[in-house]
């Protein structure tokens, strides 16, 4: 029988080397499921993970790109990680995402037409508020009704998207745009654009706010009394307070951060790479950066890997679409597999497996802490 | 354009058969979050079930043998969400959304070669004259057998959860399970059955669509109907009945909405589709401030992962 | 910028496009042409129309002709970057199949000078090998609103619509007009599902309308859900997008098919032959590219002979569905007597015509 034994601290070699054995073991099961579907594996395989890296067609606009995708899963991703490490569950980022950008964009089309440098900075802390504002109502249900932030967050996710489907067909509609819906091209006013910085880096603000989040967030949790603080409410809730902890303000900090994180993503969202607002503007980045969250184990520099991993896994999935004509829900199946060896296998690095064998005669008893029930 | 062109017997019938997928995928989610376990994959299990029931009916072209194996299936692909949550201690919520993501792409590949095809046919229960009866006629005695196979699981499981030692036992592991534990109740094996009842559930909710309701097989055709159950089990504070009402509620909102709009009433469609979600949110906040109502909130377990410590 | 100024400007950078494509191709290699999905190829609906447009290129070129596509890419920056890299894979011809990647296909095309860019129901031209192609839908709507009102017995037409956007406002406008036309008393009710594919709710909003009295049910939305209520409650229906009798063979009149095919191989040639240019092309009936289903024996003989005689005038342009004298909702006068609708005004649609009850929700 195998057990499963608690570290006292999680395995440090575990934890490099999990997340290697899972892409390796991904990469057989998909291996599989292309080569049953009549591809060839190793080409799929190669295209999804080494070409838009290193491949002489690819690799100068892929590189670029990756950042592209991953800078806003890892700037939600870092603010939830905040939040999942005291054990407060905002998981809806995405409405966070979706109300930072309509606010960002309003303040955008307020100023529209005119070339001033303050409409930027403006449009960054709309954007801001907006992601702040949203997440405060799960936060403020919490702290003064106790009201299941989880719950409330995925909640207001739904009525989010249905804000974002009300503004781009109707009060936010581009009135030069024929009717159709969405809003103006926002990326195309250039007082408000989102521009890369260096050409064909992929480097734009939001990537810059990512990584300036992601050292945010190291120096909170590891250098601060704070970051001492989210662990220590996470861990262990009843020492926490005695350790002074307020649990009020730490909600209404860690959703706060993580609000404003998101809300900032969707803004340079709206005014980068997305250009306008659109009836399906969200792009799930608010529910696939909970996972990065996780697959990052809630720690700074683990996101990005995770982040840049899982962005990579969407632009290496759509060459080997188009290459090798796979269905996009082979890709998917196929990320499905990554995220749950990834998932599986991330007990290695907190639990000890122990092999046992049934009321062995000249062994000792296994010890009653061992037990899994 | 006069409301007294809205027929209730009919608003009734029809919110019934609208509300069934998300009530069985619902019920299904209440007894895994009653049991301390937050999945959030329910639409991927629908849609599971949604493409094999479709495949199976298809194949043998018997709906009911189709029914049985979105079962099946849905409760098979919990049980990742349950080997992963329960046996590797992995985070539920981020197991429930790689579960949904899974759960897409797989039913669109396995959907593949199901698109245009035509189900056959679930027919309505013959209730003979029952059914031209005056009002509960077409509400009581005009429906499809899953009409009422969802009223009875939701009968079924109010009484098991509150009548019977079992209900007791996934109750007691839900509020706390190291009390539980303590207790000697198996906490991992009553969350691996709760979840896959939950699987089960939602498959079935998942075929209700692709064989009943619409009937077709279309990728993504659940179009977040898992999303709703979700909401609706919190809506009805972990309480059987109330997800029947609820869900009763979110379907009859849907389509007196639709039914209002059909006899010529302006209503503000993009507004108005967000109430369902804001009222759960106000009953969340009236439920868990209520003090002394513990009962009404959600179980004190929901979410967190357990490792019997000894 | 406005519809009709683009109309104009599209014809000044045809100027700049005409060079384009006389790069003559080495003729032993296969032209590559890709195509972007919004939805899955197997939607059965608008997708799987484009894909078959795309497989009848295919089969037409053999082996001078070589294709990709990729299912499935949202809107915005992943369509971007969907089309660079299939540019980067050497592609020659790109097909953009969803209104939203618009403001994706024009900067790309500026990076691109070289690759012919097709954008399907768009309406944004900022790069000179940028060209623009939809169908006129609305003929085949008139058509399908004339059988509808001399069909009729309860004078009450169901219509589940999607998004209050011209598309969806211009074809209502022209069923209720061919209806009325050919009866007065017609009545059309509208119902918005503010989604384009959402089966279980397009099938309440169907149920709704017939509860409501109406006995033909037609929809601007993807599903078959429709068809298969109206079956079961024996009502009559039309399909959308592709033939979907099978779903309601008692009931489905006809359907308004998608046909992209024609298109795609002569631009797919025009390319192939150097003669590719930016273009704004608005195809319809005449063309092939809107085309009815066979009808369902149920129409009688006579209202198929009109429906028929309809589609030939339409085909020789004697007939446009919206010919004046038509007033807007509000009374005003949109067209004078015999005056045939602007293309600006339609594509640009926020009105109802007179006679129409209800209000766009905006």
């Amino acid at each position: 029988m195998l057990r499963l034994e608690k570290r006292p601290n999680p395995s440090q070699f575990w934890n490099y080397a999990t997340p290697v054995v899972a892409v390796l073991l991904t990469m057989v099961a998909g291996g599989i499921l292309f080569w049953v579907l009549g591809k060839n594996p190793f080409e799929a395989i190669k295209l999804i993970f080494w070409d838009p890296l290193f491949s002489e067609q690819f690799a100068a606009y892929s590189r670029p790109q990756l950042l592209i995708k991953a800078g806003p899963l890892i700037l939600i991703a870092v603010g939830l990680a905040i939040g999942f490490r005291a054990g407060i569950w905002n998981i809806g980022a995405e409405g966070q995402y979706i109300i930072g950008a309509l606010c960002a964009a309003q303040m955008a089309l307020w100023f529209y037409p005119a070339e001033l440098w303050i409409v930027f900075p403006l449009m960054i802390l709309a954007g801001a508020f907006g992601g702040w504002l949203w997440a405060m109502i799960p936060a403020v249900l919490k702290t003064r009704f106790n009201t299941n932030e989880i719950l409330v967050s995925l909640l207001l996710v739904y009525v989010a998207e249905k804000i974002l489907a009300a503004a781009a067909t109707g009060f936010m509609r581009n009135p030069e745009g024929s009717g159709f819906p969405g809003s103006r091209n926002i990326f195309n006013y250039s007082a408000a654009s989102n521009q890369e910085l260096i050409a064909n880096s992929g480097l734009h603000w939001g990537v810059v706010a990512a990584f300036i989040a992601v050292i945010f967030a190291y120096v909170l949790l590891h250098r601060h009394l704070l970051g001492f603080h989210v662990q220590l409410a996470g861990q262990a809730p009843r020492a926490a307070k005695f350790a002074g902890v307020a649990p009020a303000r730490l909600v209404l900090l860690c959703l706060g951060i993580s609000g404003l994180m998101a809300g900032l993503a969707g803004m340079f969202e709206v005014a980068g790479p997305a250009r306008l607002i659109t009836i399906d503007f969200n792009s799930g980045y608010g529910f696939t950066a909970i996972i990065v969250a996780f697959l990052g184990r809630l720690h700074p520099i683990g996101i990005v890997l995770a982040g840049l991993l899982l962005a990579l896994t969407y632009i290496g999935g759509e060459l080997a679409q188009f290459m090798l004509n796979l269905p996009s829900a082979a890709i998917q199946v196929f990320q499905g597999m990554l995220l749950f060896f990834l998932l599986a296998l991330d007990v290695l690095s907190n639990y000890r497996l122990r092999l046992m064998r049934p009321a062995p005669v000249t062994a000792p008893a296994p010890k009653p802490s061992t037990e899994s029930v | 354009m006069d409301l007294s062109s809205i027929n209730p017997v009919v608003l009734i019938a029809s919110l019934m058969v609208a509300a069934t997928p998300i009530l069985l995928a619902a019920i299904g989610e209440l007894v895994v979050e009653k049991s301390g376990v937050l999945n959030l994959g329910v639409e991927g299990m629908m849609i599971v079930g949604a493409v094999s029931g479709f495949a199976i009916a298809v194949t043998t072209q018997n709906p009911y043998l189709g029914m049985l194996a979105a079962i099946v299936a849905g409760a098979l692909v919990a049980l990742i969400f349950a080997a992963l949550t329960q046996l590797l201690m992995a985070n539920q919520v981020a197991s429930g959304l790689a579960l949904t993501l899974f759960g897409l792409g797989f039913s669109a590949l396995v959907g593949q070669n199901y698109v245009g095809i035509v189900p056959p046919r679930t027919p309505k229960l013959d209730f003979g004259p029952l059914t031209d009866l005056p009002v509960v006629g077409r509400i009581i005695f005009g429906h499809d057998i899953l009409v009422y196979i969802s009223l009875l699981i939701v009968a079924a499981t109010w009484f098991w959860l509150n009548k019977t030692q079992g209900g007791r036992v996934l109750r007691a592991v839900g509020e706390n399970h190291d009390s539980a534990h303590a207790l000697g109740y198996k906490v991992t094996r009553v969350r691996i059955l709760a979840i896959m009842f939950g699987g089960a559930c939602a498959g079935l909710g998942g075929a209700y669509l692709s064989l009943v309701r619409v009937p077709s097989w279309t990728e993504g055709m659940t179009a977040g109907a898992g999303w709703i159950a979700l909401a609706l089990v919190v809506f009805a504070s972990w309480r059987p009945w109330r997800v029947l009402a609820g869900a009763y509620l979110f379907g009859g909102i849907m389509v007196l909405q639709l039914n209002l709009q059909a006899a010529g009433f302006r209503i503000p469609v993009e507004y108005l589709s967000m109430s369902p979600y804001l009222i759960t949110i106000v009953v969340l906040v009236i439920m868990s401030s209520s003090r002394g109502r513990r009962s009404m909130a959600a179980p004190g377990s929901l979410g967190r992962s357990f490792h019997a410590a000894g | 910028m406005k519809r009709r100024t683009l109309l104009t400007s599209s014809a000044m950078a045809l100027g700049l496009a005409a060079t384009m494509g006389t790069a003559a191709l080495a003729q032993d290699e296969p032209l590559k042409v890709g195509f972007i999905y919004v939805g899955p190829v197997g939607d059965f609906g608008w997708t799987t129309a484009h894909d078959v447009g795309r497989l009848a290129a295919v089969e037409h070129f053999g082996d001078s002709l070589e294709t990709v596509f990729v299912e499935s890419v949202p809107e915005g920056a992943d369509s971007g970057r969907v089309m660079t890299q299939m540019a980067l894979s050497g592609a020659d011809m790109i097909f953009a199949t969803s209104f939203g990647y618009g403001p994706e296909i024009n900067a790309v095309a500026q990076r691109f000078p070289d690759i012919a860019f097709e954008h399907a129901t768009g309406y944004l031209q900022e790069a000179p090998n940028v060209s623009l192609y939809n169908a006129r839908f609305y003929e085949g709507r008139a058509v399908i609103g004339h059988i509808a009102a001399r069909m009729t017995e309860s004078n009450v037409v169901g219509y589940i619509a999607s998004f209050p956007i011209p598309e969806v406002i211009m074809g209502i406008n022209a069923a209720y007009l061919a209806a009325k036309a050919a009866n007065p008393d017609i009545e059309f009710r509208v119902v918005w599902a503010y989604t384009w594919f959402d089966p279980a709710q397009e099938a309440a909003a169907a149920e709704a309308l017939i509860e409501q009295g109406a006995d033909i049910i037609m929809q601007h939305t993807d599903s078959t859900a429709p068809l298969t209520v109206a079956q079961e409650h024996g009502a009559l229906a039309f399909g959308q997008a592709s033939d979907m009798s099978s779903f309601a063979p008692d009931v489905h009149l006809t359907a308004i098919e998608d046909n992209w095919a024609p298109y795609y191989i002569r631009r797919i040639q025009e390319r192939m032959d150097g003669t590719w240019e930016a273009d704004n092309v608005w195809l319809g009936i005449p063309d092939g590219e809107v085309v009815l289903s066979p009808f369902n024996d149920r129409i009688p003989a006579d209202v198929q002979e009109e429906a028929n005689a309809m589609i030939a005038a339409i085909t020789d342009g004697s007939f446009h569905p919206f010919t004046g004298p038509i007033n807007r909702q509000d009374g005003s006068t949109w067209l004078a007597e015999g005056e045939t609708a602007p293309d600006g005004d339609l594509l640009g649609m926020d009105f109802y015509v007179e006679g129409m009850t209800g209000e766009i929700p905006n």
